[in-house]
């Protein structure tokens, strides 16, 4: 399992650690999507609903209730699994873990212990500026999420805990990274590759604001070079993958002046307090649960023959980093523009169907607008979709459209000028390009005789720059390509214009 | 006419098929009887009269229409550790002594849907955690044949009910011995299916891998008619069993000609009780003039551990799922603590009665980091040793049989003040539940006055056999058609 992290290059991207090595594991929780909560049939997106209206019997763990395994959850953690290279044992089990709380309703969560559905896998992550490595996935397993409390004070000033049973029961993945990162910016980029997977895989809508992607972080520091673990701190309390970074940085720097100090660093559970950027001690090692792990015995085994992880394994999307290298080969990008590209499904489905459209087959005509494609989309398109604060899966644009409007560039029928022009309105109204254009008059005046009129007044106006360029001056050419562009309001196709022009201007001399 | 409450539930939908008699004037029987005893017996902590009444009615309406159902307006009552909608549910304990669920349990679904009608809730060990009913935290129940003595436990109150003519069949919950021993000392049949059989969702969990819902009833044939109607896969419990539910009534009458009995010698030690031998001898010698061969030298040597292994697993399961009961969400609520945590404490302490606190403490201790590879974990190796000793034994019989408890029913307090003893009442029972086998008690004669009953033990799955067997011996005898006097 360990194998896995075989490339650890040395990190110093925080200088302070020199003397120290950091060490962190992340643990992360996520939501997944599935329709139904993970032990009963109730409504799983509590998002916008009323408090207690996604309940049943078994969520608010009435007496004499029995869970039921949600398949689609086991589905969702085996795909998120495989595509975080993990090993699908065929056996595998639900625990329950004991411990008191009033929004744990059971008493216990059920959980897995030591045989969860997936270990063993890695995730290839890469800070700017070093070579990509892996960080080791130590399981990804299935449990279920606990009831939210709320507390309250009244107009009495009495303060009231309320309970919202709605997230009970729904079903949470806990991927558990090995030890393998090495600094606050590798714990960062590890959660941003996890979150595009997650989303890409289609499992989970990762959103750590909205608090269906969790993250826990181990971090301890040892002297460089040593290869024993130093004391173990877990950081809870992180709402954004900023406060994640932000409070391991400030780990770095509280414990590095502990060791320094001379001081031991306890092994402890501290809260990351936003307000004040530095975390707070909230339980010693000595006050850890004892979780009285066992088997869960409501519920059988749960066993995957090859074929079923197979089965799976074909329903996985492409994954990011393939679909990345692929772009760069097949679509000739750089590896800066696939990774823009790649960044979420949507931007790279609109890619590729913006650049070959349905029915445009797939043959290499249709895959000439690549790069034309790639510069829009991270150019004026992702330029509005910015100011708009708008992703490109709810753009009014249709990828079949930019592409016609990259072909309508490519024909002469407009200018690129004037296609900012016509992909503003296209953005804004969601019409053809060729409507946009037809509305606005903006058809580019290729028809040569219209343009030879044109000319014909321009020379006939500018007698001085004709001359000077029979005489031989190349810069009157510009200044009169320049009148006859004005004339046409940047109509004309320029090639087009000039050439006339010259002939015009040749044949006389 | 008979005397409505003496009927079993064959005779019972017999008279209602022919119209002879209506639901209603056999539920106001049964609770008339029961008005008339149950100060004395003290099996029901929830009669549900008015409820009955419009049931009976219903079923009655059902009859006129021309259905018929071998359940159809017959009376039952329901162990108060099984979740009726709109009905408390209590478990005997201060903890849900006002809690009413919005839920039916599954079986209880399944007898609404045969039309059976539930006079009421039955008193029990508080969370189905005891041999006898005096750890129900509301009273005793009294054993009908002598009211100075236990009824068993922990379904108590459905053995005491069934027989003292007060519903004429009864479930209970059977988690390591608490339907057969009091079926025994009522002098009753009961029966635990295999583990699987029937579906526990809305049985109030003791301990999830050995708990099972059964039938109390007069005879066997009803037995084996009542559990066809709660049998068969439920998709809401996942430790439900797929398999198909044969007619167990269809193969009950075949007789024991060529039936292999086996009897471990660990099963007849000789601390058991002379006249409880004596009875189980006669059955032995029964099942011979029938036709069928007796093993006496099976031997199943782990027996004894059964007892430790119990007491790790039962109370370890217990541990988890009564931790549910904190004050907060129902139930009894502590709310004069100065903190959330205090009150939850004390919501607890207060809330559970003794046997239950102990066993809570006890499979918390188990599942203990350090202590649990000695406890739980040993326990559970055990568990397969012990299944294993029964699949070798069935190699050589089609139905284990042994005594149900060492002696009959004990004086109410004789035990209560020692755990270990109350405990050795279930030692031939417990097996059953750890291997998650079918068994079954049947009345097998009288100790001075006090019903003994007969142990049947079966293969997974093989109930039919254990009916079978039940059938052939009940009809050697009738010990099963006897009433206490308290009915004369
Ligand atoms: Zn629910």
């Amino acid at each position: 399992m360990r194998a896995a992290a075989s490339r650890v290059l040395p990190m110093t991207t925080t200088p302070i650690a020199a003397k120290y090595e950091t060490v962190i594991g992340l643990e992360v929780h996520v939501q997944l999507l599935t329709e139904r909560k993970m032990f009963c049939g109730c409504n799983a997106a509590y998002a916008d609903a009323v408090p207690n209206t996604h309940v049943c019997p078994v969520c608010m763990a009435l007496p004499g209730v029995l869970p039921v395994i949600n398949r689609k959850a086991v589905e969702y953690t085996v795909m998120a699994a495989l595509a975080l290279n993990c090993e699908i044992p065929q056996f595998s089990k639900f625990d329950r873990k004991n411990y008191p709380y009033p929004d744990l309703l059971k008493g216990y969560q059920i959980s897995q212990y030591d045989l969860p559905l997936s270990q063993g896998g890695w995730l290839e992550i890469e800070v700017e500026g070093h070579e990509p490595r892996r960080v080791g996935i130590e399981r990804c397993h299935l449990e279920e999420d606990t009831a939210r409390l709320t507390h309250r004070t009244d107009a009495a000033g009495e303060s009231h805990s309320l309970i919202d049973m709605n997230r009970s029961g729904v079903p949470l993945m806990e991927i558990v990274s090995a030890p393998d990162m090495r600094s606050p910016e590798e714990a960062r980029e590890y959660l941003v590759k996890l979150r595009q997977i997650l989303r890409y895989i289609g499992v989970s809508k990762a959103n750590m604001e909205e608090g269906n992607f969790r993250c826990d972080a181990n971090i301890s520091l040892r002297p460089a070079g040593a290869s024993e673990y130093g004391a173990k701190v877990e950081v809870k309390n992180m709402n954004s993958f900023r406060a994640v970074y932000h409070a391991l940085q400030h780990e770095v720097v509280r414990q590095t002046a502990e060791l320094d100090a001379g001081h031991r660093i306890p092994q402890e559970t501290r809260g990351w307090v936003e307000a004040d950027g530095r975390t707070v001690s909230q339980r010693s090692k000595e006050q850890a649960h004892d979780y009285r792990y066992f088997p869960e015995p409501d519920l059988p085994p749960v066993t995957l023959a090859p074929a079923d992880v197979d089965a799976i394994r074909a329903r996985l999307p492409e994954l990011p980093d393939a679909k990345m290298r692929r772009f760069e080969g097949e679509y000739g990008l750089t590896r800066y523009e696939a990774n823009l590209l790649c960044e979420s499904r949507a931007r790279a489905d609109y890619y590729e169907a913006a650049v070959a459209p349905a029915g445009a087959g797939a043959d290499d005509a249709s895959r000439r607008y690549a790069k034309q494609v790639a510069n829009w989309m991270l150019g004026d398109f992702a330029r509005l979709l910015n100011a708009a604060g708008s992703d490109i899966a709810d753009a009014r644009v249709a990828p079949a459209d930019l592409h016609a409007l990259i072909a309508l560039i490519e024909d002469g029928t407009i200018s690129g000028k004037i296609a900012k022009s016509v992909f503003e309105a296209m953005f804004d109204s969601g019409k053809p390009p060729a409507t946009v254009i037809d509305e606005l008059g903006l058809s580019q005046i290729s028809a040569a005789d219209e343009i030879s009129g044109i000319v014909d007044a321009v020379i006939a106006r500018n007698e001085k720059p004709v001359a000077d360029y029979r005489a031989g001056k190349q810069e009157a050419l510009k200044f009169l390509v320049g009148q006859a562009m004005r004339e046409t309001r940047g109509r004309a196709n320029p090639a087009t214009l000039t050439e006339i022009l010259k002939a015009k201007l040749d044949a006389k001399a | 006419m008979p005397d409505l409450t003496d009927l079993t539930v064959h005779a019972a939908a017999g008279l209602l098929a022919k119209r002879e008699v209506s639901s209603r004037e056999l539920t106001q029987a049964a609770l008339d009887r029961i008005a008339a005893v149950d100060d004395r017996v003290k099996a029901f902590v929830t009669v549900t009269g008015e409820r009955a009444l419009a049931q009976a009615d219903a079923a009655d309406k059902r009859l006129a229409a021309g259905e018929r159902g071998p359940l159809l307006g017959v009376p039952v009552a329901l162990k108060d550790v099984l979740s009726t909608a709109g009905v408390p549910t209590t478990c005997s304990s201060r903890m849900l002594e006002h809690f009413v669920p919005p839920y039916d349990a599954t079986v209880v679904r399944r007898l609404a849907e045969a039309g059976a009608v539930s006079v009421g809730k039955t008193n029990m060990d508080e969370f189905a955690m005891g041999s006898s009913t005096e750890n129900s935290a509301f009273f005793t129940t009294r054993n009908p044949w002598d009211l100075e003595r236990v009824p068993g436990g922990s379904s108590g109150g459905s053995a005491a009910a069934v027989a003292a003519r007060e519903a004429t069949y009864a479930l209970g919950s059977d988690t390591g011995g608490s339907i057969r021993q009091p079926a025994a000392l009522c002098g009753v049949v009961g029966m635990k299916p295999t583990y699987g059989r029937v579906s526990r969702y809305g049985l109030v969990a003791f301990a999830s891998s050995l708990d099972q819902i059964g039938p109390f009833t007069r005879d066997v044939r009803d037995c084996a008619t009542v559990l066809n109607a709660i049998s068969g896969h439920d998709p809401g419990d996942a430790t439900s069993a797929p398999v198909d539910t044969p007619d167990f009534a269809a193969g009950i009458d075949a007789g024991a000609r060529g039936l292999r009995v086996g009897v471990p010698r660990e099963y007849m030690p000789p601390t058991l009780d002379a006249g409880v031998r004596r009875c189980i001898e006669d059955a032995l010698r029964a099942f011979e003039a029938q036709g069928a061969t007796v093993d006496l030298d099976l031997t199943l040597p782990s027996t004894e551990a059964a007892l430790a292994v119990y007491y790790i697993i039962a109370p370890s399961e217990a541990s988890a799922n009564l931790a549910r009961y904190d004050g907060v969400k129902y139930g009894f609520s502590w709310q004069r603590g100065e903190s959330m945590w205090e009150n939850m404490e004390e919501t607890r302490g207060r809330g559970f009665g003794a046997e239950v606190k102990r066993r809570i403490m006890i499979g918390t201790y188990a599942l203990s980091s350090g202590y649990y590879d000695a406890y739980y974990l040993k326990a559970q190796k055990v568990r397969t040793v012990i299944r294993r000793e029964f699949d070798a034994a069935f190699e050589r019989c089609d139905v284990i049989v042994s005594p149900v408890t060492p002696t009959p029913a004990f004086k109410i307090g004789e035990k209560a003040d020692d755990p270990y003893a109350m405990y050795l009442n279930d030692v031939f029972t417990l097996p059953v539940n750890i291997a998650g086998l079918p068994g079954i008690s049947v009345p097998a004669g009288f100790v001075d006055g006090l019903p003994v009953g007969l142990q049947i033990i079966g293969k997974p799955f093989d109930e039919a056999t254990v009916l079978r067997a039940a059938r052939a011996f009940e009809q050697t005898a009738d010990w099963h058609m006897r009433a206490p006097a308290l009915t004369a």
